[in-house]
């Protein structure tokens, strides 16, 4: 199971990754893994502000429908609409092309609250 | 007077048990074991009698003060006398000729179908098509129907049945503020303009369920809705409740324009010869499905309608089919988007629906396959001929109609004050006419009408005319539907509604669907939390008596004789069997049940002005519908932990109550809970409740643990539901019909729902929470007869054999599957949990696996995952004999040693009888099976498969494609 150095995470099992201004956001490996295969993905829409913690998108599984937590607080800048097709991608690829949304307006300091990929792996015991 | 004409019926019924008959032996048909198998079960769990077992089991505190006597049934009648009895009962309804309308019209159930399909244990025992391997025949008959619907209403996508129109249009509100709000964000205060010229009893259900949600609804005529920034949508009919047929695009292009949704109640009937709301612009279209060949049945069951648009199809309530492939890419058949229902989406779900009417889905769905498309239409235009006949034969005697559009209805006017006395007279004369206003009658025509009724209703409001005045009448009949609406699109054109014309095609193409489906005809079906008991055929008789069937809901209060004589007995042993005081069969299922019983609780909170009370507490162990449906009543779900036994955590129960203790409005909680245990603190926990200010709301999922032993009533509840097609037999149908009665104690008694069309009582009620003033009262008769042949004594015994069976389960399978749960004597209640996820573990074995598997053994699996994941929960029932119980588990312990086999490498990983399961023939028997186990084991795994097979109709479904690639009509199956 991967955990990137380059990303950050959360205890609710999202990562973030710095891009230039922006912060982009997907879920881990190990979220897709316990969710099984993504047979929907509820897109936001872009421009949508959302606060820490705060319901970011559903993903659903043909079992499971579960929301997915904003890691810091932002507007939703562009959003991977690649999902609406394929929303396998966050369970073949969750790092790279399974990406949700890129987030403008993050403030610095909240980042420094998510976990390093060290801790995170802890966490899922992995 | 009715009641003591009872009396005495009561009194000679159990004088000719004892003098005539002798005692009952239908407890004995009943119950499977026999004396010598439960003496046996008994033994093997290490007791000496089935009272030690029944006490080791049900904590003293919570038992019954007194044996149950049901004080209507007082000596248990054998199933003779019993229907002897009830067809007396039924003898004094009577049956007139109904031109009420109102969406209720005689209609023609074809033979075929009644017999083969509604008096069909092959079509009516089996459960919600969870197992879609082994469901494929009902699967295609809602397929049918979705395909159905959407083509006459002309809608893009539909589901698979809703409880009835008035509730269907309630769900359609809900809809609208879950996808407005979602468009146009949330706002504080919600506006849903309803037509002043829908059926009163939706706008009623409508607005009961508004006023929970703290909707503002607006009645107007949609020509002065006023759409505002608050409007969440609207509702109209088409045609009206008066009969006339309005034009919808104007007010859909005018609702678009402020981002508001329409939603059109409609006919299906009037559709096959009107422009369809979809091609107008509507949004979601409802309606009921009752006159395409399923009985009146003084109100229900039928199946209800709900279409969409696609982009909503995400937010749409109720059950979905969908086509899939199985896993040789076979187009199969599978329950779609499941993640939308309230067991996923608990108290963020819109809808609490689960049980709809499957049944009666199939039936609709199958007289559109019989009748086709042309015959569907030259009914719809007889309906319309004899209409626009009788409304010209009024306007020739000199009476106004006022109608300028319509299809099957129209209101005319008689003169001042006379409307009543016209009905009266008419109805002396067996004809049911509609009083619309002192001076207005409205007149409804059906299928079932022809020459001598036009001629009959005719002469019963004072016109003079002949039956070949009548005659010509028709034949030269013009329509009065306008140019502009009428229907120019196809519909049914798939081969499915062309093929099956002859009665020799339709019964084999009936019987082909039905072979696809595993009924409790062929094994049980142990489904945890589902009650799958025996539906005796003595039980099923009246249902299709005529006496039942022909009746229309609102008939004069005369005509119901019979039929208030049976809700008596009932409402009477329901409660003697609940300990409580009310009862309301209107609820129409147990969804339905426990959001009447959670507003009853509301509306008794608001009488003491105690408006602050809306905090609900719910077990993290409650089934979904639970917070659901709370959400529904207005409340806010908090949720409560359970303890590492599975039981309420009565730590944390009493740290929220406390928490809340002023805006604490009730505690739902299921008992013996969803984990199979009787809870010790169940009564503690109703205290900490009570003491709080709070109700008890009882979950009677479980029910069939407890009649004759404990009574909510006793230990603490203040309401609850009970679910008639577990406990009292009605057959599931399906996924439907069922009926979610509930009782309550006395204090909330004033608040059950009442109704504005039936003068049912409670005044002060909750308003109707179904379309029918007795929702689908023609089942009724399951549960009396049930009641009346079993009586106290035998209905007691039931409740102990089937707590018996299922820790005859437990015990048996404990080795190879370890029992989650158990109580503190270390027994289960009614059914057990048993844990799979050491096969997942060991050997990469999931429970889906073990489920489909069960199919290659000839079962049914048990409930899958619920309420723990990785596991299945077992409910025997007291119906299943030993023999069957020994040969389930056998089947059960067969496949452990199967995966015994993946650990000790003897089977592949992947490629093994389990990870492949289920067979069909088509892989058994293929030239190119390649797999390391032989077809021998693939397919006849057990010695009784040899002799009684079951074949799956298709392999396994691949869900993950068909959620994601959604077909949910007749066009993605090859034809």
């Amino acid at each position: 199971m991967e955990f990137p150095d380059d990303c950050k995470y959360t205890k609710d099992h999202e990562w973030v990754r710095i891009e230039g201004d922006k912060v982009i956001v997907g879920i881990t490996e190990f979220a897709q893994s316990e969710l099984g295969d993504l047979v929907f993905v509820d897109l936001p829409a872009v421009g949508k502000t959302v606060a820490t913690h705060g319901t970011l998108c559903v993903v659903e599984s043909t079992k499971a429908a579960s929301d997915v937590y904003c890691p810091v607080a932002g507007t939703v800048s562009e959003r991977n609409d690649a999902l609406a097709d394929d929303p396998g991608l966050i369970n073949r690829t969750p790092y790279s092309d399974g990406w949700i949304v890129k987030l403008s307006g993050v403030a610095e300091a909240e980042l420094a609250g998510l976990m390093s990929a060290e801790d995170y792996k802890k966490l899922v015991g992995k | 007077m009715l009641a003591e004409k009872m009396n005495d019926d009561v009194v000679k019924s159990a004088v000719q048990a004892r003098t005539g008959f002798g005692a009952s032996e239908f407890p004995h048909r009943h119950i499977g074991p026999n004396a010598d198998e439960v003496r046996a079960m008994i033994a093997t769990l290490g007791k000496k009698t089935l009272e030690e077992v029944i006490n080791d089991v049900i904590p003293a505190s919570v038992r019954r003060a007194k044996p149950l006597m049901l004080s209507r049934f007082p000596v248990a009648l054998s199933e003779y006398e019993a229907l002897e009895r009830l067809k007396g009962v039924a003898s004094k309804n009577t049956i007139a000729r109904s031109f009420l309308g109102m969406g209720y019209y005689d209609c023609i159930t074809p033979p075929v179908i009644q017999r083969n399909i509604l008096e069909n244990p092959g079509w009516y025992t089996q459960y919600t098509p969870y197992q879609a391997e082994i469901a494929q025949g009902r699967l295609e008959a809602l397929l049918n129907y979705q395909t159905m619907v959407m083509d006459l209403t002309g809608m893009q996508i539909a589901n698979a049945s809703l409880l009835d129109e008035g509730t269907a249009a309630a769900e359609a509100m809900a809809m609208s503020i879950a996808v407005t709000t979602k468009a146009k964000g949330e706002s504080t205060v919600h506006e849903y303009l309803v037509s002043d010229s829908v059926h009163p009893q939706t706008l009623a259900v409508v607005a009961t369920r508004a006023e929970a949600l703290g909707v503002k609804v607006t009645v107007t005529s949609p020509s002065e809705f006023q759409f505002s920034a608050d409007t969440v949508g609207c509702l109209v009919q088409y045609p009206d409740t008066f009969g006339e047929i309005g034009e919808l695009s104007e007010l859909c292009a005018k609702a678009h324009e402020t981002g508001v949704l329409v939603c059109v109640a409609t006919d299906l009937l009037a559709l096959a010869v009107l422009t369809p709301p979809g091609k107008q612009g509507a949004d979601i279209v409802v309606g009921s499905a009752q006159r395409f060949g399923v009985p009146m049945g003084f109100g229900g069951p039928h199946a209800a309608f709900f279409a969409t648009r696609d982009e909503y199809k995400r937010s749409m309530p109720g059950r979905l089919i969908g086509v899939s492939k199985d896993s040789s890419g076979r187009p199969a058949l599978r329950l779609s988007l499941q993640t939308r229902e309230q067991h996923i989406r608990r108290e963020k779900a819109t809808s609490n629906i689960c049980t709809a009417q499957v049944l009666l889905a199939v039936m609709a769905s199958m007289y559109a396959v019989y009748n086709g498309p042309k015959g569907v239409r030259k009914i719809a235009e007889r309906v319309h001929s004899l209409t626009s006949a009788f409304a010209s034969l009024c306007r020739k005697g000199g009476l106004k109609v006022s109608n300028t559009a319509f299809f099957d209805t129209v209101v005319v006017e008689i003169g001042p004050k006379k409307a009543q006395a016209i009905a009266d007279a008419s109805e002396a004369q067996g004809i049911l006419l509609r009083v619309v206003s002192d001076s207005q009658v409205g007149v409804s025509f059906d299928e079932a009408k022809g020459l001598d009724d036009l001629l009959a209703v005719a002469t019963a409001l004072g016109l003079k005319t002949t039956r070949d005045e009548c005659h010509t009448a028709v034949a030269g009949a013009q329509s009065f539907i306008p140019a502009a609406l009428k229907r120019e699109v196809d519909y049914l054109q798939h081969p499915v509604f062309n093929r099956y014309h002859s009665e020799t095609e339709f019964l084999r193409y009936v019987r082909k669907l039905e072979s696809r489906d595993l009924s409790l005809g062929f094994s049980m079906i142990p489904l945890g939390s589902c009650t799958m008991k025996l539906n005796a055929t003595s039980e099923m008789l009246p249902v299709t008596w005529p006496e039942f069937g022909a009746l229309h809901p609102f008939a004069p209060a005369r005509h119901r004789a019979g039929y208030e004589e049976m809700f008596i007995d009932l409402e009477r042993s329901l409660c003697e069997i609940t300990g409580f005081d009310g009862c309301s069969l209107q609820p129409n299922a147990g969804s339905q049940g426990e959001y009447a019983g959670l507003v009853v609780i509301r509306a008794y909170h608001l009488s003491r002005n105690d408006y602050k009370r809306t905090i609900c507490l719910i077990p993290k162990s409650a089934h979904g519908t639970n917070p659901a449906s709370a959400v529904m009543a207005g409340m806010e779900v908090v949720t409560v932990a359970c303890d590492a036994q599975g039981n309420v955590d009565l730590v944390d129960l009493e740290a929220k109550a406390e928490a809340h203790r002023d805006t604490l409005a009730a505690l739902m909680v299921t008992y013996p809970s969803t984990h199979g245990v009787f809870e010790e603190g169940i009564k503690k926990a109703c205290e900490i409740i009570h003491s709080r200010g709070g109700q008890v709301y009882m979950d009677g999922a479980n029910l069939n643990a407890l009649v004759g032993l404990s009574a909510p009533g006793e230990f603490g509840a203040d309401v609850c539901h009970i679910n008639l097609h577990k406990t009292f037999c009605i057959p599931h149908g399906g996924g439907g019909p069922g009926m979610g009665p509930i009782c309550c104690a006395k204090h909330l008694t004033p608040f059950l729902p009442n109704h504005p069309v039936v003068d049912i009582g409670h005044k002060n009620g909750v308003g109707p929470i179904s379309a029918a003033p007795w929702g689908s009262a023609s089942i009724l008769p399951i549960s009396w007869m049930y009641m009346a042949m079993m009586g106290g004594d035998g209905l007691t015994e039931a409740t102990k054999i089937a707590i018996l069976s299922a820790n005859y389960i437990a015990h048996e399978l404990e080795k190879d599957y370890p029992v989650l749960y158990r109580g503190s004597a270390g027994l289960v209640a009614h059914e057990c949990i048993l844990n799979l996820n050491a096969l997942k573990t060991e050997a990469g074995v999931e429970v889906e696996d073990v489920a489909k598997r069960l199919m290659d053994y000839g079962f049914h699996a048990p409930t899958v995952s619920w309420p723990v994941a990785g596991t299945l929960m077992v409910e025997p029932t007291e119906s299943e004999s030993k023999a069957e119980l020994d040969r389930f588990i056998t089947a059960l312990k067969m496949i452990r040693e199967e995966v015994g086999k993946i650990v000790n490498g003897e089977f592949d990983k992947i490629n093994n009888p389990l990870k492949q399961s289920p067979h069909t023939p088509a892989v058994v028997v293929s030239d190119t099976w390649d797999r390391p186990y032989s077809r021998e084991l693939a397919a006849f795994p057990a010695p009784w498969t040899k002799e009684n097979k079951f074949w799956p109709a298709v392999g396994r479904i691949d869900g993950v494609y068909g959620d994601r690639n959604l077909f949910c009509s007749c066009d993605a199956l090859s034809t």
